[in-house]
């Protein structure tokens, strides 16, 4: 019994709508957008690929991408790496306490990237400075004053962060490893290096789909942390790619150029996601 | 054997442990220093106050104008989930029960959406909404329902799988309409899926700053993020005030945290495995 027309239309509509209004056709106008000086009100003058032949050389821009790109691979790595170690610590037979520890470790999730931001702008500045003069360790010594301590800032936070979003991911994969095969394998004499190698570590390979995906693009559009851990200073030198969009659209005023940056943005991020994916699909069925 | 095991189990636990303060220190760092004089952080940022003092939250408390940033905060999280629950559970509802070419359209249509990262299209989507006078807090859910329609949908047809159609059709035999039967049996039963959607929205919409902040431009529309930031800038160098604030920013989430742990993660873990 399929519905009559009308309730079927009846059902969808509100949630068709918001889409299209939404996402549907701010995304066709954005295409547009990109071929013309545009100044958000009006449309003030068609300049074909003009936009796009400048971006190759607006110098912040490009540094602004690799910039990006350095961040979310160091990114990526760290927060797998920590995400995929904790959630083995708490999945072990540890009693009630795994709880906790997983309680502690997903908190900074439930904070926003403002908030966030702020919390380790007053670490890094003031107690990273009270360390060292504890210490007398001058590595904790003026930090996001230059653009390397901005960088490595940024990844200690966005990995403080999301570490325990993916451990939550990877939890979810281990606990449904069976039981079964893990005593096999330690009845079989495999050491628990070797059954986590040989026996779990092929089985989560799908939590490494959702994980490396989820992390690559969550890097890449970050913009809360950015904004208020660094605003991208000192002179421009931790500006990440979505910021420098930003200040061109509302900052400069240029829309249709910064609308250009935006279709590239949007470029990179598919990009990335087809090809992880078709990557790690291909690599699980081969397991 | 046994003693390996239990020496294994305890050092496992003291890593656990270890880990949890280097989570926590940060939280622990902004808490203490917010009790202390401007001059006492100056001074000893990593010990406890000397004499703690409650001033910085009163006047925190006061600079954020705390309830109605916590009040439009709420009305913009509430609001939007409330939409987005009921419309795209509907959706759900009728694509899956539906199945054919429109259906099939529609679905892979929410689907791609997924793929658009925001700030692709967040250009256009200022000036359309400002073209129709509605950057505003109702137009602020609007786009929310719009911008987290894709997943909600994606979530709510696969739910709908494990729902057999020959419930539906009972009770339109009892003498039920469709939207009976939806709302008196297929949205309690899409419960499991309801409480992910809510959780994942409710984290984004209240953490939320860079949309808002394209949005909404009255200072007493501001949300919690958006009053913080502010609320920054302002006294940056002046961090008693400033952690003050972030505590009270941040203890509404703890709180809820504390209460419903088990069901953000698992909301978490859900929406993402999915």
């Amino acid at each position: 019994m399929n519905f009559t027309k009308r309730t079927y239309w009846l059902f969808l509509l509100p949630a068709l709508l918001a889409l299209l209004l939404v996402l549907i056709i701010p995304f066709v106008q954005g295409i547009y957008f990109s071929f013309t000086q545009y100044d958000g009100f009006h449309v003030n003058e068609f300049v074909g690929l003009d936009n796009y032949k400048r971006l190759f050389t607006d110098d912040q821009f490009v540094y602004s991408l690799w910039f990006t790109a350095g961040f979310s691979i160091a990114s990526v790595i760290g927060i797998n790496v920590i995400g995929l170690s904790l959630a083995l610590l708490v999945t072990q037979k540890l009693g009630k306490i795994s709880t906790v520890f997983r309680t502690v470790y997903f908190m900074p999730n439930l904070i926003g990237g403002i908030i966030l931001g702020f919390i380790w702008q007053f670490i890094f500045l003031k107690a990273f400075t009270g360390i060292a003069d504890w210490t007398g360790l001058e590595i904790f010594r003026g930090w996001l004053s230059n653009t390397e301590t901005g960088f490595w800032g940024l990844v200690i936070l966005f990995v403080w962060q999301m570490s325990g979003y993916i451990m939550v991911i990877y939890i979810s994969f281990l606990n449904n490893v069976p039981q079964e095969l893990m005593e096999a394998a330690t009845i079989d004499g495999a050491n628990s290096w070797q059954s986590f190698w040989k026996v779990k570590f092929p089985l989560i390979a799908p939590a490494f789909t959702v994980s490396l995906f989820l992390t690559l693009s969550n890097a890449f559009k970050v913009y809360d942390q950015n904004m208020a851990l660094t605003a991208g200073g000192p002179f421009g030198s931790t500006e990440m790619v979505t910021m420098n969009i930003y200040n061109t659209a509302f900052k400069v005023q240029e829309m249709g150029y910064a609308q250009a940056k935006a279709i590239i943005f949007l470029i990179i991020i598919t990009f990335i996601s087809v090809i992880q994916l078709y990557f790690t699909r291909r690599r699980e069925t081969e397991l | 054997m046994k003693n390996k095991l239990r020496l294994h189990k305890y050092s496992m636990v003291l890593i656990g442990f270890l880990v949890s303060l280097i989570w926590i220190y940060p939280f622990y760092l902004v808490v203490t220093n917010s009790f202390k004089t401007k001059a006492d952080i100056f001074n000893s940022t990593l010990g406890l106050p000397k004499i703690p003092t409650m001033e910085n939250y009163s006047t925190a408390f006061i600079e954020l104008d705390f309830i109605h940033s916590f009040l439009n905060s709420f009305l913009v999280t509430a609001g939007s989930i409330l939409i987005i629950v009921i419309f795209t559970s509907m959706a759900g509802y009728a694509l899956s029960r539906n199945p054919g070419k429109t259906s099939s359209g529609i679905y892979f249509l929410f689907a791609v959406c997924m793929l658009i990262p925001f700030q692709s299209i967040m250009i256009p989507l200022v000036s359309l909404f400002g073209a129709m006078d509605m950057l505003n807090r109702t137009g602020l859910s609007i786009m929310y329902l719009g911008l987290g329609s894709s997943l909600a949908v994606f979530l709510y047809v696969g739910a709908m799988k494990g729902i057999p159609r020959a419930l539906d059709e009972a009770a339109i035999i009892d003498g039920c309409n469709r939207l009976q039967v939806y709302w008196y049996i297929i949205l309690p039963m899409l419960k499991p899926t309801t409480v992910t959607v809510i959780v994942l929205n409710a984290i984004w919409f209240w953490n939320d700053y860079l949309l808002p902040s394209l949005v909404i431009n009255k200072e007493g529309m501001y949300t919690i993020p958006l009053k913080t930031f502010y609320f920054f800038g302002e006294y940056s160098t002046q961090w008693h005030l400033a952690l003050a604030a972030l505590v009270i920013a941040i203890i509404p989430i703890i709180i809820l945290y504390v209460f419903l742990q088990k069901y953000i993660i698992n909301g978490i873990s859900d929406g993402a495995v999915k």
